[in-house]
């Protein structure tokens, strides 16, 4: 019974985030830009484009600029997020196969990144708190979305500390999901808790503020190249006014 | 020297420019700017008032709009409330009404947006703080989005771009389609469409103008320099802000670009119908306004038959001469394409001075100890030169060559941090002034501090908005309304013309002429 729930539980809410991505970034994709909005000083060519976008994406480049203290707690939950899932490979991977070797030199990286994670988004959930701007622009979901994070990094980090999970259970138990071979789940607390708040974060992902993850890509002040003289720049509805 | 050491200020003497005020809420929720009347309204292609389903009209518009603008829409889902954006804005900074945090303002809009576009919104709006578009909000959406210059400080700070110049046109577009447009926007634009340019200067009195600056020109130097009005066959046709022709200090910038021209022996002209650089259909968002603005300058150019454009000292101007001109009214392909279409007057006067074909005396400008703000729109949305970063560097250059006491306010208030003069984006109107003075204080205040440390006693700019913006407030925070300069008015003050007569002819004394002495020092704290 238990493993019929999770294991519906985890198709669903591997296709909502899968599929709900999917159509969001093709929507993104298909509307215009109808103008070149680069916030300068902006790359000249698409090669810096790319470098700029590096920057922002794995530096976050200006959120350094703009709060020391964000950022010190956005990279630490993200860094530290990074690195829990890619440790989380070994659960749902072959590591003894060539390709996934890697998976096991992050193992212990990734330990202490679950504590890097939880003290970022600590920090972000005190500043959000007792800071007034900050409070001032914060909904019911932007504190909900710190503590769900926060409860799944918990959770998942008491299956190491403090009562351990049939990991070889769980590994199976995923590894039966992806070739539809399904293998019974432990029924303890923590590992509950934490696929459920796993699960529920996938399916809400594409219909809430975590959209700025695939939004950054698209978004024209950081994309687009520093070229408007040089070349001409139009989109399709745009141009029908021209006719 | 010594003297700058004893005098030097401790740091109690600086405020804060950028400091963060204390949170006062609604502080600004009355400021209400005049709205359009019908007539302003119906020459845009708007309703006259408020129509009867506004409700539906708007969310429809806002519907359209995330169809059309991929930056309307992924700003709207992107921004997870990080408060990078909060302290960035010199609104906030000056009034201190946390509806002036970029964030909030752009919630209101977003908040509307969740509401009927998202399905968290739909289901649970209390959760995500989705509301309904009411009265109300209407409302809130007029005052709040006329208290945004577009200046795109928060943008650069931003750790997704969000740009809530991007959000502001959106809402100011939406309100138009309903009928609630803003006064002086959309008077303006009509003036544009009726009269050529945004003073609505009739041609006549345009041509009259000129001869007279030209009289001036020749009275001050003995040289006859020409500034040409419609002139077919022209080379070059100067495109520039109609408040070079009527407002100081931007007249003195326009006599700086014809002695350049004239130094050059460039051949070159003004035209009637393109008589204003700036596009004030970027302020409300809208793309057909903004287009059809730009065509003049197209048409004038095919018209007069000229082989290059280029515009005067206009900040938000050069954004859409620059970044949208070619999207908006070009292929420019009848131009010369040996030179990027269009160019901005700076670019034009440093390449002269590159290749030596200008000649300064800087001691004329000895009288000014000069600092530069970087008009927002010229530094967060445009280039100038073939680097980037040199819409920051050109302007200086052109300074520093042609004055010799130059100094920068501090690095966190200029070139890409510039902190926006608080009449930008149309909000440049009286109804608007108390919102001026204190967006403004952001920089007033960096100014004060290199007063303090260096002696500074002017500004130059190269931005009609900024100008006069800067001559407006300026006597607030104890500077002359003159103490605002053009950048081409130090190069019209340095330059040496072949021919002319020495500016110090009229003077006795002129052999033991000296440069005048700095003024001195202001007394600690005196400006704070």
């Amino acid at each position: 019974m238990l493993t019929t729930i999770y294991a519906i539980l985890f198709y669903v809410a591997t296709l909502t985030f899968v599929g709900g991505l999917a159509l969001r970034i093709k929507q993104y994709w298909s509307i215009p830009a109808p103008l070149k909005i680069a916030t300068t000083p902006a790359p000249t060519t698409t090669r810096g484009v790319w470098f700029r976008m590096f920057k922002e994406v794995a530096l976050f480049e200006s959120l350094f600029k703009s709060n020391k203290w964000i950022w010190v707690f956005g990279m630490l939950f993200h860094a530290g997020l990074a690195l829990v899932v890619l440790r989380h490979f070994r659960y749902f991977t072959d590591t003894t196969s060539l390709i996934w070797v890697w998976v096991n030199w992050i193992q212990p990286f990734g330990l202490y990144a679950g504590f890097a994670m939880l003290a970022g988004l600590g920090g972000l959930l005190v500043r959000r708190i007792v800071v007034p701007r900050i409070r001032y622009i914060s909904s019911p979901s932007d504190y909900l979305m710190l503590i769900m994070l926060m409860a799944i990094g918990a959770s998942g980090m008491m299956m190491k500390y403090v009562a351990h999970t049939d990991i070889v259970a769980v590994k199976q138990f995923f590894r039966g999901l992806m070739f539809f071979d399904w293998q019974p789940l432990p029924a303890d607390g923590p590992l509950l808790v934490h696929l459920s708040l796993v699960a529920l974060l996938m399916i809400i992902f594409p219909f809430s503020k975590l959209l700025h993850a695939p939004g950054v890509f698209f978004s024209p002040s950081r994309n687009m190249v520093d070229n408007p003289r040089e070349q001409r720049h139009i989109a399709p509805w745009a141009a029908e006014l021209e006719k | 020297m010594s003297e700058q050491v004893t005098n030097a200020p401790t740091v109690e003497d600086y405020l804060n420019p950028l400091a963060r005020p204390e949170l006062q809420p609604d502080s600004m929720k009355e400021l209400h700017s005049f709205e359009a009347s019908p007539e302003h309204q119906d020459k845009l292609g708007f309703p006259g008032e408020l129509v009867d389903n506004w409700h539906d009209v708007a969310i429809d518009k806002m519907g359209d709009l995330l169809t059309k603008y991929r930056g309307f829409r992924v700003y709207m889902d992107s921004c997870v409330k990080c408060g990078a954006c909060t302290d960035k804005c010199h609104y906030f900074m000056g009034t201190g009404d946390p509806k002036n945090m970029p964030v909030a303002r752009q919630d209101l809009l977003r908040s509307v947006y969740r509401r009927y576009f998202t399905t968290g919104g739909k289901y649970f709006p209390k959760l995500v703080g989705a509301r309904d578009l009411t009265e109300d909000v209407l409302d809130e959406w007029y005052n709040y989005f006329h208290q945004c210059s577009q200046c795109r400080r928060c943008s650069v700070y931003c750790p997704y771009g969000i740009d809530t110049a991007e959000v502001s046109m959106a809402a100011r577009e939406i309100m138009d389609t309903i009928g609630k447009g803003q006064k002086y926007c959309n008077e303006i634009i009509g003036k544009v469409f009726d009269v050529g340019n945004n003073l609505g200067f009739p041609t006549p009195a345009l041509e009259a103008t000129l001869e007279s600056f030209e009289e001036d020109l020749e009275d001050e130097t003995g040289l006859e320099i020409k500034m040409p009005l419609d002139k077919k066959g022209a080379d070059i046709l100067l495109v520039t802000p109609s408040a070079d022709f009527v407002a100081e200090p931007h007249i003195d910038g326009l006599m700086g670009y014809a002695k350049v021209f004239h130094a050059a022996g460039a051949n070159w002209t003004l035209s009637s119908t393109a008589s204003e650089a700036a596009n004030f259909g970027m302020f409300i968002g809208s793309y057909e306004n903004m287009r059809k603005v730009s065509m003049r300058i197209r048409e004038a150019a095919l018209e007069l038959g000229v082989k290059r454009i280029i515009f005067g000292e206009c900040g938000h101007a050069w954004r859409v001469a620059y970044a949208f001109l070619n999207t908006l009214a070009g292929p420019f392909d009848f131009l010369d394409p040996r030179y990027p279409v269009p160019q901005h007057i700076c670019e034009y006067t440093w390449d002269l001075i590159e290749k030596g074909e200008l000649k300064f005396d800087k001691s004329r400008n000895d009288k000014y100890r000069l600092t530069y703000h970087d008009s927002c729109n010229v530094a967060r949305a445009t280039r100038m030169g073939d680097t980037s970063g040199g819409q920051f560097e050109i302007p200086r250059n052109i300074l520093k060559a042609t004055c010799n006491h130059f100094y920068d306010m501090a690095e966190d208030t200029i070139k890409e941090a510039t902190v926006c003069c608080g009449g930008g984006g149309g909000l440049l109107t009286d109804d608007l002034m108390d919102l001026r003075v204190k967006g403004s204080s952001p920089r007033m205040t960096a100014l004060q501090n290199v007063q303090k440390e260096h002696g500074v006693t002017h500004m130059a700019a190269i931005c009609a908005i900024c100008k006069s913006q800067f001559a407006k407030v300026m006597p607030k925070f104890g500077f002359e309304m003159d103490n605002i300069l053009s950048v081409h008015q130090m190069v019209s003050n340095a330059i040496l013309l072949e021919g002319a007569k020495d500016p110090d002819d009229d003077d006795d004394d002129d052999d033991d002429w000296v440069p005048p002495t700095p003024p001195p020092r202001p007394p600690r704290g005196s400006a704070a």
